[in-house]
Parts: C-alpha cells; structure tokens; sequence
C-alpha cells in the first residue's frame, strides 16, 4: 500500500513546520511533543466511527462479495458458483454497454463542468462588486437542492408537453432526453447541480493565495490572463484534483439524473443505461440479488481502483495523497 | 500563540477560514466584459428555479396551455390554491416525508458529525499503534463510492429485518469518512499542541482536555462537516429508495419521485399531481436555500478544507 508511509509524512512534516516556524529553540524538536500517547484513549475516540465503518462499509462490502460468488434458482436454490457472476457481468452487453455509456459521459461532462466552476472563480476571484457577490450565492444554490429535484425541474423543462423549448421551436424542438439529445439533456442537469460547488471550492483556494504574489507579478509586467494561467490555476491544482475526484467518482456511478428521468425520456434512457440503474433494476424488479451484487461489487473496485491509480499519479500536485 | 498561527513557507496555511480580504483596495475599473458573463451565468443557474415559482402558480390547465408560455405567469394565479391541495392531497403525506427528510437528515448529520469530530481529534492528536494502518483505510474509504454500497447493504439490512425503518437510511447515512478527513486535517493545525498540553499540565484529564480546550476550537470544522452530512442525506434518493418501501417513511426525494410516477401514469386519482410536484418541490428546497444563505460565513471558509492541504 502506497500511502501507508504518507500519513506518518504528513504527520511529521506538520510536526516539523510548527517546531521550525513557531517555535525557535532547537529543543522543542523533540518528536511529536503534545501529543497525547495513551493508546487507550486514542481508541476510546475512535471506537464510535470505527464502529459505524465496519458495520456500514466493510460488512457491506464482504457480504456482497460472499453473494456475488453464488447464485440462486427456483429449483436449484442457492449454490456455489465461483466467478459464474463476474464472468456473466462482463460478457454481459447491458452491463458493457453501461460502463461504456458512463465513461463516454465522463469524457464529456468533467470537462465542461471543470470549465464552467473554473472560469466562474476566477471570474468571481477577480471581482469585488456587489452583483459578484450575489452571482456566488446564485451558482452555488443548485448544490443545496436535492439531485431529485434538480432533474425534475429540468425534465420539466424539456418535456415537450409543457416545457419552454417546445413553445419556442414548435414541432423542431429537440429533446433532450433520447437519441442524439441526451448525452447534452444529461450533461446540463449534472453541470448544474455540481458546478456551483466545484466554483466554490476553487473559489475559496483562489481566496486564500497571498495577494503579495499578484503585485510582484504586476511589477513583473503581468497581464490578467497571465496572472490567472501561470500563478492562479497552477496554485489551486490541489483543489482542481480534489474536485476532479469526486467528480470522477461520482459520474462513473451515475444513478439518480437517470432513474428520474427515465419515465418520461419515451424511452430514450433505458433499465441498463448505466451500471448502477442496472444493478438496481436487477435487485429490485428482478430479483436478481446476486448478479446485482456482482456488479455493484465489481463496480465499485474499478471506480477505487482507478481513482486510487489516478491519485497516486498526481500525488505530487494533488494534497490528498502526499 | 500568536507566533504559531503565523504560516510558515512550509506549512500550509491554517485550514482555518481566511480572513476575507479584497484583491484590491482600490476602485476597480468597471469590468463590462466579466460582468457580463456573470450576468449569463447567473440566468443559467437560476432558469428552473424561476419556472419552478412561476409554474407553482399554475394550475393543471396553465401548466399545459397557458398563455404566457412556461416562463411567464399565467392568467389565473393559483399558488395558495395548490399549496392547500398540497398540504392535505393523500390525508396531508406531503408533510409527513417532509418531516422523514427533516429526521432522517439531522439524525444523521448530527450522528456524523460526532462520529467524525472524535475520530479526527483522534488521529491528529494521538500517536498509537495502528494510526498509520487505519488512517490509510480511511483514505481508501473516501474514495469507495456510496453509491457502491447501496445495494450491499439494502442485502444485508434485509437479511437482519432492518429494512423499511427509519434506521436503514439513518444509521448507514452516518458513515462520512470525508468528515473524519476534514476534521483531522483541521484540528492538526487548528488546535494547537501547547494549549493540550498546558491543559493536560493543569491536571485536565484526555476527555476533559478535549471537551473544554480542542472542541471549542473545532467549531468551524464542525459547522462544515455538519452541513454536509445533513445536506447530503436530505439530497440522498439511492440509500432510501432501496431500503424503505412503505410511502409513509419516505424522504421527500423518494415521495416527490413517487409522484413523479404516478403523474406519468396519470393515476392522481382526479388531482392533477404536476401542480403538485411542482409546488411541492419549491416548499421542500427553500428550508436549506435559506440554511446555506444564512450560514455562508462558517461554510465558504470550511470548504476550503480540504483543498488547502
């Protein structure tokens, strides 16, 4: 495990930074002074979450993997079947063409959500007016209204009964839920619901930049877009990976926006549109407990392993793993 | 004390809000060109939240065939009208998954925070063996999608007789290994050693020292973490959606979703349910519209947290 020497670095380094920077007399290096070493209570702090992790994640997690190793039958009941379900999920099309679908949507909505969040805070970054300050609260608002409500609303918008776009193009108006429309229908749900936090987090690390830095730049001669290409984004990187993580993780196991929308997009988004609306179609309409858990399980081992692959790679810009 | 809190070129700055500071002083050229952007932006974000008042106002009639089309209010205004077929349709079920979204969403988040507070005191204050192992479990945790887990643990709740209570969405909702991250990395920097140890001199024992010198110094971490867990499982729809089936338990995601549904089915026994969803939608989102306005100044500085380090 790559990141067992990181915790003890962030740790000491840490230790370091306050011995150098805070406290001049060499003694005080002497390691991890104020730290509490009883054992004992360190465990009695954390015995309430650790609790929690083994009964809501690795339970869950040891229990799907023991299911997804057997299947069930009318006849035959419940029986040992090895790997029968993971060598079924990926010869399965629904459950291919559901990786493939997210991945492609992957490829299309993070970058546009990163454009978006990016150039909203450093749009806000550089500005001090009151109608600024009131563009922050409106872009970050679609964050605190549930994903439910958000496709709702859009799906109204697009509903070609009622919907704005259909009295402006009659007949022509394209709809965003199937065919060539959908990938942009989903696309502008999942960039409002989620741009507005990742402006957020972008916008607090532009704050928290020392302004020291612009005015040497500004002697230095310069521009704006200078500014913001060489010293704003290469500053931020941590927070753009932290929010290229999530954005990741969330995308590859993209559920909600579809299962909304799926009743009225007339068929355009499909049961097995993504893994997830797959998996929960077969537990819950099907009754196929232990194929779904196979594929919530292997899912959820791809998307943890890429992402942990991804954040290794970029450990060195990124703060998560250093 | 003061000279702790002066930031050193190696350590990060503290994970503590930034005084807010303005760029510059001085008056500021106008800026057309920026502003005029955020003008687009900001009809961009707010487009379904403006049709969703204006289409509140609607009844079923309006909605289809109104005559100022669907971003423009219709002849009739009906608001209150649909807010009283709102709040008794179905012997009044509205208020009952808003009140489930209310307890499902501060049960947990509350659950998470304390959960998340202890933990992170734990592993920035204490050395002891294993603190390295678990810490990187801990990271390996934030990065298992939730979603992932839904099913697993709708199986193994309903193996245990547990599914279809109010502790299904509650308990699992209180797993929030990103708060133990935030709240570790905070207090590493934001409580410092000499005042623990200074209490710890003073005779204050571990639990006494955490409760009356470290917690105090938690509190803007602890506005954060709380906000986010409370936000994210009043926004949750996967977790209960599989694990309640008795419509009398559900949050208002999973209720205005059923809705949604029947609509589609046109099985609202005579009531028109797209007024409803409608103006059912506005009332649930405007409760955490206002908790977020009202609480910008403790969450804009916890955001940024976790990405300062």
């Amino acid at each position: 495990m790559a990141s067992l020497g990181t915790a003890d670095q962030v740790a000491s380094s840490a230790a370091a930074a306050t011995a150098t920077g805070g406290r001049p007399r060499p003694e005080a290096r002497k390691q991890l002074k104020g730290r509490g070493t009883n054992a004992w209570v360190a465990w009695a702090f954390l015995a309430p979450f650790a609790l929690v992790f083994l009964v809501f994640l690795v339970a869950p997690l040891l229990y799907a993997l023991y299911l997804s190793l057997y299947t069930k039958g009318l006849a035959t009941g419940e029986r040992f079947a090895g790997l029968d379900n993971y060598t079924r999920a990926f010869t399965d099309p629904s459950f291919l063409n559901g990786i493939w679908f997210v991945l492609r949507f992957t490829l299309v909505v993070i970058p546009v959500q990163m454009a978006v969040s990016l150039l909203a805070a450093l749009v806000l970054d550089s500005l001090t007016s009151r109608f600024s300050r009131f563009s922050r609260l409106v872009i970050f608002v679609p964050y605190a209204i549930p994903a439910v409500i958000g496709a709702l609303m859009w799906g109204f918008l697009y509903s070609p009964n009622f919907g704005p776009l259909q009295q402006i193009f009659g007949d022509s108006a394209p709809f965003l839920l199937a065919d060539g429309g959908l990938f942009a229908g989903l696309t502008n749900v999942v960039t409002w619901q989620w741009a507005g936090y990742y402006m957020i987090i972008i916008y607090a690390a532009l704050q928290g930049i020392d302004p020291a830095i612009y005015e040497a730049a500004k002697i230095d001669g310069a521009t704006g877009l200078q500014v913001a290409l060489r010293i704003k984004i290469p500053m931020v990187s941590s927070a753009l990976v932290l929010i290229l993580v999530f954005a990741v993780i969330g995308t590859l196991q993209f559920f909600t926006e579809p299962q909304v929308l799926r009743p009225i997009s007339n068929g355009g988004i499909t049961a097995d549109i993504t893994p997830n609306v797959y998996a929960f179609n077969l537990a819950f309409n099907y009754a196929q407990v232990n194929y779904a858990s196979a594929i919530a399980f292997a899912l959820g081992i791809v998307v943890f392993l890429g992402v942990y692959i991804f954040l290794f790679a970029t450990r060195k810009r990124g703060g998560f793993l250093k | 004390m003061s000279v702790l809190s002066k930031p050193t070129a190696e350590a990060p700055a503290r994970p503590a809000a930034p005084p807010p500071r303005r760029h510059d002083p001085r008056r500021q050229p106008r800026r057309w060109g920026s502003h005029l952007f955020l003008g687009f932006l900001v009809l961009y974000f707010i487009l379904p939240l403006w049709f969703l008042v204006v289409a509140s106002t609607k009844d079923a009639g309006g909605l289809f065939n109104g005559t100022g089309g669907a971003l423009w209010f219709d002849q009739g205004f009906h608001f209150f009208e649909n807010l009283s077929t709102l709040f008794t349709y179905n012997d009044g079920i509205y208020l009952k998954w808003l009140g489930n979204s209310l307890l499902y969403a501060f049960a947990a988040g509350i659950g998470a925070t304390v959960l998340a507070v202890l933990a992170g005191y734990a592993f920035a204050k204490f050395d002891f063996p294993g603190r390295r192992l678990t810490f990187s479990l801990l990271l390996g945790a934030v990065m298992v999608p939730a979603t992932a887990l839904v099913i697993p643990t709708f199986v193994l709740l309903s193996r245990l007789e547990l599914t279809n209570t109010a502790w299904a969405v509650i308990l699992p909702s209180m797993l929030n290994p990103f708060g133990v991250y935030l709240m570790r990395v905070y207090a590493a920097d934001g409580v410092p050693d000499e005042l623990l140890d200074a209490a710890r001199m003073d005779g204050a024992g571990e639990f006494r020292t955490f409760f009356s010198v470290a917690l105090p110094l938690m509190r803007p971490a602890i506005v954060t973490v709380l906000l986010l867990s409370v936000v994210g499982t009043w926004n949750n729809y996967f977790l209960p959606l599989a694990v309640l089936s008795d419509s009398t338990k559900f949050p208002i995601t999973v209720g205005l979703n059923l809705w949604q549904g029947l609509a589609g089915a046109n099985n609202g026994g005579g009531t028109s349910l797209y007024a409803l969803i409608i103006v059912g939608s506005l009332v649930s989102i405007i409760p955490l519209v206002i908790a977020f306005l009202g609480l910008q100044k403790y969450w804009q500085g916890g955001l940024a947290i976790g990405s300062l380090k």
